[in-house]
């Protein structure tokens, strides 16, 4: 019996538009507590921080939708759009975040950007997802065609080591929490190059 | 800088008295079990005489000093220490003192306080990721210690090293640093008179995510000069090996004094953060010296200071 097959049938009942508003509610959840002053003494950090990391949690669950499609046979490719609209939209209030309530002062953004190889490396990975976001749309896929939009898309295997990258960086020492996240993602993308015969879930072929 | 100083300063002059007593509040009871671990009965005042050092600006809440705090022993978030600091034991905690010094052994906490003359010194402490807090210490100046054991001639340095007990020290498990923690001064720089061992903390002892027992305070340099928890003060003719030095020797350098010149590879140092502004917190322009160049600036006549970082 093939395990994916029922639940691929329930998520065939499943919209891909509810991922938008459920999508929004971490962020409003998490100014709100910055704003009631819920995150301890230096709430600019922290929001920064959670924000950056809800961007790279869902970087890698629109990673990891090819995978789960490819070994386990699970069909998640139609919520893989707004997957990685709401990862842009996070890295974007992530990088406001730090532009208007860290940094402040715009004559050092620019120098931040040129001289800290962390901010370097994460504005990269943001300039990589402005195209991606911008031709996440049907418009744009007939415009430029399946095949050039699919090439189009592949940045995201060069901009989610970047983001990671960016997180190990941005910590003092080698921490471990980022180092799992580079190492999820380099993972992710190494299944890529695993032959499809490979099936999880697959029912054995029956011989008679 | 005369402008800065004031002969009489107590914590309680530039705190609003109702504030000053909710901290007292705060402190006392079993409030103090969550903040840091320490028993009941040890929270008496230590009834520290004020000091000229201490800066005149608004020190942090008790909350903002003892929540956010780096102690990677503990662990590597800012709440981590504070949290998980409970574990760490400080009764019949002992300091080893030893090298080129006349008198080597161990100290108890009762031999080092004894004879001395605590004080509050209300310091400004700037952390090299770019934020600051105004701490009021209670402690005594380390030369006082020196000079009761004796160093000898030939000593140029200080090497101190933090406690590691991997029962207790949760973080230690990591291999973020090569523990134990291990920092070092010049000698010059360790019998400067800001240069302090502190003890306690708003005039109680100090908690243990902030350093218990004992505590080096270096004003002028970053934070993580200012080693937590020491069980041993080694006084040598070589520099001492450095943690964040040996696991970074680009990013971190023996000196670590606050210079918003040089900047760190990853933070700007030209501004600061100060802890407790909330959302709309804004930037000041961080200090030379963090602003205790009066003081210390001539230790370092003749030196480059972005070689020397």
């Amino acid at each position: 019996m093939d395990l994916a097959a029922p639940i691929n049938s329930a998520l065939k009942r499943v919209p891909a538009w509810p991922l938008y508003p459920l999508g929004a509610v971490p962020v409003v959840w998490i100014l709100w507590q910055g704003l009631e002053g819920k995150l301890g003494v230096d709430p600019t950090k922290a929001i920064e921080h959670q924000l950056g990391l809800w961007g790279l949690w869902l970087l890698i669950a629109g990673l990891a939708i090819t995978p789960l499609q490819r070994f386990a046979g699970i069909r998640l490719l139609k919520f893989r759009r707004a997957i990685g609209l709401l990862a842009f939209f996070y890295i974007l209030a992530h990088l406001l975040v730090w532009l208007v309530l860290d940094v402040q002062i715009p004559s050092l953004i620019w120098a931040d950007i040129v001289k800290r190889p962390y901010i370097t490396i994460g504005m990269a990975a943001f300039l990589l997802m402005v195209p991606l976001a911008l031709t996440s749309n049907n418009w744009s896929l007939r415009k430029l065609g399946a095949a050039r939009w699919r090439r189009l898309h592949k940045l995201t295997y060069v901009l989610a080591p970047l983001a990671a990258i960016h997180f190990v960086m941005v910590v003092k020492g080698w921490q471990l929490e980022p180092i799992y996240y580079l190492a999820c993602v380099v993972g992710l993308l190494a299944l890529r190059l695993v032959p499809k015969r490979l099936r999880i879930f697959a029912a054995p072929p029956v011989r008679s | 800088m005369a402008g800065r100083w004031k002969n009489d300063l107590n914590w309680s002059d530039v705190t609003p008295k109702s504030a000053w007593l909710n901290r007292r509040q705060i402190m006392a009871g079993a409030g103090a079990l969550a903040l840091g671990g320490i028993a009941g009965p040890a929270l008496a005042n230590l009834g520290a005489k004020p000091s000229r050092y201490s800066t005149v600006e608004e020190p942090n809440t008790l909350e903002h000093i003892t929540t956010y705090n780096n102690f990677y022993e503990f662990g590597t978030g800012k709440d981590d220490p504070a949290q998980n600091a409970h574990r760490l034991t400080t009764d019949g905690w002992e300091v080893e003192v030893g090298g080129l010094v006349d008198k080597p052994g161990t100290w108890t906490m009762d031999d080092i306080l004894k004879g001395t003359t605590l004080e509050e010194r209300i310091y400004r402490l700037r952390c090299v990721e770019g934020w600051s807090m105004i701490i009021p210490w209670v402690g005594f100046e380390l030369s006082d210690l020196l000079n009761r054991v004796g160093v000898q001639s030939g000593a140029k340095y200080v090497a101190f090293e933090t406690a590691l007990r991997p029962d207790e020290m949760t973080g230690v498990s990591s291999r973020v640093l090569d523990w134990p923690y291990v920092e070092g001064l010049r000698l010059d720089e360790a019998m400067n008179p800001l240069t302090i061992l502190a003890t306690g903390l708003y005039d109680e002892p100090i908690p243990n995510q902030n350093g218990a027992p004992i505590r080096l305070v270096v004003p002028w340099k970053y934070g993580f000069k200012s080693i937590k928890s020491i069980v041993r003060i080694t006084l040598t003719d070589d520099e001492p090996p450095t943690s964040w030095n040996k696991t970074q020797p680009r990013e971190y350098g023996f000196y670590s004094n606050v210079n918003p010149s040089v900047d760190h590879p990853r933070w700007s140092q030209a501004t600061e953060r100060r802890i407790g502004g909330g959302l709309r917190a804004r930037r000041i322009p961080t200090l030379m010296f963090n602003g205790y160049g009066a003081e210390v600036a001539e230790l370092y006549d003749g030196m480059d200071l972005a070689k020397h970082f």
